[in-house]
């Protein structure tokens, strides 16, 4: 009984309050955000409504502009929209040739290209991170170029990629890795070099070898800063596929975003940028997670 | 007898760039028995830390020798166990995890079960029975230090370096920690070497206090005899006509006798490579077989009126 006591620890009545409290603002924040949803609707659809184009007795021109059911601003109502929602989402993984392939294999298109080169920047900035700040000479050694290359837009690399790599989705995949580089190895620098004196000192008075320093001390005394660092890259890889895609063209959401502006589909157009937010935020969730995973209290 | 642990004419200079060098301590001469618990006393910025780094191999003197059990010091070793300030324990490891990292090191062939036993052997022997799982910040500041300490004790050191590891506690806590690190202590014969702040705590737990005059060229100006019994208890140690006569010494040096060391005009009689032991423990004692029950009493507060004096 004794046993099974220690581990439980009593709820004292203020901590419930609080746990109830944060229980029902979570509730009500859900709740009002819903209410926005629905007020954004609404506005969308009185912005949308349908303007008759009959009115001049001409049926003939009303049908060749879609019979009558045009709106003003040309932009969907949101059921047309939520009619193309379910459109694309009912059979996403279609291939019908290079112009018309199902938004599931666009999407998985640009993510593996973002997760490739996301990865090889990973396996780069990591160690070479590691060795920079770790090292006072190496930082100072490479600091200048560092400095020059990190302002660089990623896509100012494309024209250069394309003439030397020849292929557009290794490009692309070579410009998502520049610009996931800096942000990973700049902060697995400063969380190597900023890691506490005393936890170093620890180690080397307990004899750790350079391995167990590495892995058990700095590893994970870093973790969380490298881990922000790689969150961010991950945001930016994101934000530059699309644009990257736009210029290269052929497959993934970037290239289906364009293609559709080209197709003068609004419709889809707007499908695919709430695409790219929902797959952005889902990116940032699960990094989030992760630096949840190695966070430590102090 | 030759001393377990040698330290002769130890300096330390510190050089920057913006000022002049600056020579902390030199000439720093002491030895320590084993088995012996000795604790060293001054103010900041005599050098303490330093000293203790230096035994720990963390920092290199600028000239001068450290000899342990008949080798020289050079570099950190598990010979040597060192008790941080801030306890500095590992924030993503819990307790016994944070134990086991120096006895891997120490027995790197030790089966899983055997490092956790000696693990829990330790961690039961600083009262943290219970908590070995939990992780530093769900621990209060003692058991934080507790966990330092039974680090510390696991690698079973030669020699226990103990940097003023208790001055972040509070009064109640740091009695306890204390009367269990004396326990321990006097249970293993282990040779201990530490800095503190507090008077009292040097009296109970040391049988030598180290006495530093004030930096820069800080040095040993005097080592103090506790001549109080070994088995001295926190709670009836101010009842021994020996333990203010000792207490007043300390204080007074701390006061004003630092300061009057400072400016290097050591008086002629001083050797750094000896410096003056001292018992003032007996000297009162024998005053007091005069003045009888008066020597219960606290000796007059002598310092007092030098201080006024100085200032």
């Amino acid at each position: 009984m004794i046993v099974m006591t220690r581990n439980v620890r009593p709820i004292t009545l203020s901590q419930f309050a609080i746990a109830s409290m944060n229980k029902s603002s979570t509730y009500r924040a859900g709740l009002l955000s819903l209410a926005i949803f629905g007020l954004i609707l609404l506005i969308w659809h009185l912005a949308t409504l349908p303007v008759d184009h009959t009115i001049g007795g001409d049926s003939e021109y009303a049908k060749l502009m879609g019979g009558g059911e045009t709106t003003a601003s040309g932009l969907p109502t949101p059921l047309q929209m939520g009619e193309a929602i379910w459109k694309h989402l009912s059979n996403p993984f279609y291939d019908n040739g290079a112009n018309d392939k199902g938004i599931g294999i666009q999407l998985a298109y640009s993510i593996a290209r973002v997760l490739l080169g996301f990865a090889l920047a990973a396996l780069l900035a990591i160690p070479l991170g590691f060795l920079i700040g770790m090292s006072p000479l190496v930082y100072r050694a490479l600091d200048p170029f560092i400095q020059l290359l990190k302002p660089i837009s990623p896509l100012a690399w494309m024209p250069l990629a394309l003439y030397t790599i020849k292929d557009s989705t290794i490009s692309s995949i070579f410009v998502i890795f520049v610009c996931s580089l800096w942000p990973m190895l700049l902060n697995t620098v400063h969380g190597v070099a900023s890691v506490r004196r005393d936890w170093l000192n620890v180690a080397k008075t307990l004899e750790a070898s350079v391995l167990r320093k590495a892995f058990l001390v700095i590893l994970p005394a870093a973790a969380p800063t490298i881990l922000t660092g790689m969150r961010i890259s991950m945001g930016i890889a994101w934000l530059v596929i699309v644009a990257a895609e736009m210029l290269v063209g052929g497959t993934g959401i970037g290239y289906f975003v364009w293609n559709e502006w080209n197709n003068l589909s609004l419709t889809n157009v707007i499908f695919a940028i709430l695409l790219i937010g929902a797959v952005g935020m889902l990116l940032d969730l699960i990094f989030g997670w992760l630096s949840r995973l190695v966070a430590y209290q102090e | 007898m030759d001393a377990f642990l040698k330290v002769e004419d130890l300096s330390r200079l510190y050089r920057s760039a913006r000022s002049e060098p600056l020579l902390v301590f030199d000439q720093v001469n002491f030895s320590v028995q084993k088995g012996e618990f000795v604790c060293i006393v001054g103010h900041s910025g005599c050098g303490k830390s330093t000293v203790l780094n230096i035994l720990a191999g963390l920092d290199e003197a600028t000239s001068g020798v450290v000899v342990m059990d008949g080798r020289e010091v050079s570099g950190p070793s598990l010979d040597r166990g060192v008790v941080f300030q801030n306890h500095a324990l590992m924030p993503w490891l819990s307790a016994e995890k944070n134990v086991a990292f120096g006895v891997r090191s120490r027995w790197p062939d030790w089966s899983r079960q055997k490092l956790a036993a000696h693990c829990q052997k330790y961690l039961d022997l600083v009262g943290l029975t219970g908590s070995e799982h939990k992780k530093p910040a769900e621990l209060s500041g003692g058991m934080k230090q507790r966990v330092g300490i039974a680090r510390a004790f696991a690698i079973e050191p030669k020699m226990l370096l103990l940097d003023e590891p208790f001055g972040a506690l509070d009064a109640l806590t740091r009695g306890l920690i204390q009367d269990e690190l004396k326990k321990i202590c006097a249970a293993t014969h282990q040779t201990v070497f530490m800095i503190t702040h507090d008077v009292d705590e040097a009296i109970l737990l040391s049988d030598k206090i180290m006495l530093m005059s004030n930096g820069p060229r800080a040095r040993i100006a005097e080592i103090v005899q506790n001549t109080l019994p070994a088995d001295r208890r926190r709670d009836t140690i101010h009842k021994d006509p020996q333990y203010y006569p000792i207490r007043n010494h300390l204080v007074d040096f701390l006061v004003s006798r630092s300061k009057q060391f400072s400016s290097s005009d050591f008086p002629d009689s001083y050797n750094p490579r000896q410096p003056p032991l001292v018992k003032p423990g007996l000297v009162v004692a024998d005053c007091g077989a005069y003045q009888g029950a008066d020597a219960q009493q606290p000796a007059p507060p002598r310092h007092v009126d030098k201080v006024v004096a100085n200032s």
